[in-house]
């Protein structure tokens, strides 16, 4: 610190981030092949275990399939209840979750390191003797149904599935939109038959992160790495191509809203196309943070919602970008206008160079921090390893983040931002 | 165990500080003694409306996110009933430019009638948003004031109703903020790749020469024991029937608060929870059910609630609830029960320091609860609560008399 005297109008100054190196994941195999991604960067003594299974191919007559079996796999075993299960891991403080995303599903131990041995075995027990109790599978039916059925009073919630079955078409696993009924037709003689064919180790993949020594990984290739749970069907995803609905304008009336749910955007690439890097940007100066102007448009000058924002959303077979805001139902139509004046904008002008310098030292601020601990650099590999993508995929990121020019933003805005290119969805009152 | 230094600056401002040399980051969080509870019973929701009003400009900066996000920084802030908090994380080297926004928000605000106007219609929207266009979203806003009749719990942060937020004034802000933010009103808590001796300079340049407040000796009212059973039956729009209980309980700084916190915890923490397995799993008249306590500062509430599988009867659920409060008021939990849940509590408390800002949260918070260093014994006081503790708490808590219940039924 200098001996200034301290300047309360002007703001201190800054220095920039220089150093963006972080810890890489070290990879190994266990016997029987499984490849085990590795971080080993933990300060406290817990470990995050991640058994992943990416999806096979979509089956629009079972649309529930993966989730569903991903999901009542720690729902009994042949040997212990699903009560037994989780008192099993609860009581070492342990806990577990299924995780079921749009390419993937896994199971997730998070778990003190000195009870890691008591734990895993109940993550093996489930996932390679899953026993789909037929009144496990009803009380599933029945409650997903009503929490759906809650689900289908929320505009936002209608609005963020349409929009999905709008831009990736009805029959496609990223736009299928779920109805209550989906859940009538899981079967218990279809889940063991998945289950059977899809759980092996050689569709498995483990990330590991926290504090993870050689102890740790003897304990996961002796519990995980035996080979007689290695071989499925083979079946690797295929996913059908991308059917966008050509009706531009969709409106989904509700007539006691008194908040609309607003969708507008359009198919894109995902991260493994040369212009994701630069969309982000674009992406974060439209409505991809607090200080966005959307936000500073509708949100601070208009007070028209409590909340709205963009994004680019990457899967491994597609993406899209899309805008999302709740608004006060009495002024959903001068909203949208002004959402669409602050893309028009930036199809015309160049951002201002001040402007872009905040949003490139937000961007670099924001990367930082999610390169700060194990869990978090364990998941910039998870971001990328289903990609083919390596590590330079970052630097790439870093690099276009640094360097991008207004003029290049314009581009990118008129290339991939033509109103007509756009897709939206009203859910409430206009 | 987390590490820390602390001192108190002349004009009352706490600092702590928490060094962490294995992260590039700092984070800086200000924890404000002001929440509802500190507002006007005509005045309602105006805590929250003043967080919003902290974005808006102070006295020489006329605006705080931007010189942020120039820093590589972001921030956010919550307001619950009992405090107002604030949490800025930037790469440590900017750590100044954090402290030139966080002093001079305190010193004071720009009070811009333009920054009213529309955080007001934000909050509304806000309001609609949570409350109003949710199903479900109005309970808090029904069942609180069955609880509470003279204490300020009796609503909700978001206010009691719309109104009040419509009716702020510019004048009500000044003397809001006058009153409660000021340096012996706050905790601040700098943690991440800093020093402390530094930051303990900087606190002083930055913050020393801000105000101390009138101090006053803030009184809640105390709500009287309840005495009778209270009920309260709507009718929604909603798809299934849905029951809430509300009992009155501890304060967060009862000792009394730990037995009730792992009882809860055995009725309906995770899959392995009781609540959970007997009425969602076995006997399938929920689809959902949950109970937990407020853990708020002046006595809190104990909610119990769970959606209704429908073509079940209340009557039927209700029973059948009673009969799992009858049970643990009944006999103890078991060893291995008890066992679970502490070590669940000592696990979660682990994964929650892992996040530099839930560290710094933590701390401030609880130096507010008497001393930071608090945050590294709490796990001993939840391991020396016994199984008769928490029978002995069940039955103090689960009295018909100490009970608000609101029906929330499904119109047809």
């Amino acid at each position: 610190m200098s001996e200034e005297i301290l300047s309360r109008t002007l703001a201190p100054g800054l220095s920039s981030i220089k150093d963006f190196s972080f810890r890489h994941v070290e990879k190994m195999q266990l016997d029987n092949g499984i490849p085990v991604y590795f971080l080993n960067a933990g300060v406290q003594d817990v470990v995050k275990v991640e058994l992943i299974f990416r999806n096979p191919t979509f089956d629009v007559q079972h649309p529930l399939m993966h989730s569903a079996a991903n999901r009542l796999m720690s729902e009994g075993t042949s040997q212990h209840s699903a009560q037994q299960l989780a008192e099993m891991v609860d009581y070492f403080g342990s806990y577990y979750e299924t995780e079921q995303s749009a390419d993937y599903c896994s199971v997730v131990l998070h778990s003190l390191n000195k009870h890691l041995g008591n734990t895993l075995p109940v993550i093996h027990e489930i996932i390679t003797d899953a026993a789909y109790p037929e009144k496990e599978l009803s009380v599933y039916q029945q409650n997903n149904k009503q929490r759906l059925t809650v689900e289908n009073e929320k505009v936002g919630s209608i609005a963020r599935r349409k929009f999905s079955e709008i831009i990736f078409g009805p029959n496609h696993p990223y736009g299928y939109f779920t109805k209550p009924e989906d859940y009538d037709k899981v079967s218990r003689a279809g889940l063991l038959a998945f289950h059977r064919s899809h759980y092996v180790s050689d569709h498995c993949t483990i990330l590991l992160s926290g504090k993870v020594d050689k102890e740790t990984i003897a304990l996961v290739n002796r519990i995980f790495g035996k080979k007689d749970w290695m071989k499925g069907n083979g079946m690797e995803g295929t996913v059908p191509g991308q059917q966008t609905s050509p009706v531009k304008i969709n409106y989904i009336e509700r007539n006691n809203a008194i908040q609309s749910a607003i969708r507008i955007g359009r198919p894109m690439f995902n991260k493994t196309h040369a212009d994701y890097a630069g969309m982000q940007v674009l992406n974060t100066i439209l409505g991809g943070y607090f200080g966005s102007r959307l936000m500073k448009n509708i949100r601070e000058d208009k007070g028209y919602t409590y909340g709205i924002g963009s994004a680019v959303a990457s899967m491994m077979h597609g993406g899209y970008f899309f805008i999302a805001s709740e608004v006060g139902a009495e002024v959903c139509s001068p909203a949208l206008e002004e959402v669409y004046k602050e893309i028009d904008i930036l199809r015309r002008e160049p951002v201002p160079e001040d402007e872009l310098q905040m949003v490139k030292n937000y961007m670099l601020g924001s990367f930082l921090k999610s390169i700060d601990g194990a869990f978090n650099l364990a998941d910039r590999w998870k971001g990328i390893m289903f990609y083919n993508l390596e590590y330079d995929y970052y630097d790439r990121f870093i690099n276009t983040v640094t360097n991008i020019t207004p003029t290049e933003l314009m581009m990118l805005a008129q290339k991939y931002l033509a109103k007509e290119s756009l897709n939206e969805l009203v859910v409430g009152k206009k | 165990m987390i590490s820390f230094n602390k001192t108190k600056l002349s004009n009352g401002l706490t600092v702590i500080v928490h060094e962490d040399q294995s992260t590039p980051l700092a984070t800086i969080n200000i924890l404000y003694k002001v929440g509802a509870r500190d507002e006007d019973p005509d005045k309602t929701g105006f805590a929250h409306l003043f967080e919003h009003l902290m974005f808006g400009g102070s006295v020489n900066i006329p605006e705080y996110d931007g010189p942020l996000q120039l820093a590589g920084g972001d921030n956010n802030a919550f307001t619950n009933n009992d405090v107002t908090n604030y949490y800025l994380t930037l790469p440590a080297q900017n750590l100044t430019t954090g402290f030139w926004l966080e002093s001079d928000r305190m010193m004071s605000l720009a009070f811009s009638p333009k920054s009213l106007e529309v955080q007001r219609q934000v909050v509304i929207e806000e309001f609609k948003q949570r409350y109003l266009n949710q199903p479900y979203g109005d309970v808090g806003l029904l069942l609180r004031p069955l609880s509470y009749k003279v204490h300020p719990y009796q609503w909700s942060t978001i206010g009691k109703e719309i109104s009040h937020i419509e009716n702020a004034s510019l004048e009500d802000v000044k003397k809001f903020f006058f009153k409660y933010y000021c340096p012996d009103n706050a905790i601040m808590c700098v943690a991440g790749n800093v020093k402390s001796e530094e930051v303990f300079k900087m606190a002083e340049e930055w913050f020393g020469e801000i105000r101390r407040s009138f101090h006053d000796e803030r009184k809640y009212p105390v709500e009287p024991l309840q005495t009778e059973k209270r009920v309260m039956t709507v009718e929604r729009e909603i798809p299934f029937d849905s029951l809430y209980r509300s009992y009155h309980s501890s304060s967060r700084f009862d000792k009394e608060y730990y037995a009730e916190d792992l009882m809860t915890d055995v009725l309906s923490a995770g899959k392995s929870s009781r609540l959970y397995n007997s009425l969602v799993k076995d006997k399938k008249l929920f689809s959902e059910i949950n109970c937990y306590g407020s853990g708020s500062f002046d006595k809190g509430t104990v909610i119990a609630e769970g959606k209704l599988v429908k073509g079940v009867t209340m009557k039927k659920a209700e029973e059948a609830l009673d009969e799992e409060i009858q049970k643990i008021m009944n006999a103890p939990v078991t060893e291995a029960e008890l066992t679970r849940v502490k070590n669940k509590i000592e696990s979660t408390m682990v994964f929650s320091e892992i996040d530099l800002s839930g560290r710094a949260l933590n701390l401030a918070f609880a130096e507010y609860m008497g001393d930071a260093g608090l945050i590294n014994t709490e796990v001993e006081r939840y391991r020396q609560v016994t199984a008769s503790d928490i029978t002995s708490r069940a039955n103090e808590i689960f009295r018909e008399t100490n009970c608000s219940t609101l029906y929330y039924l499904s119109k047809k």
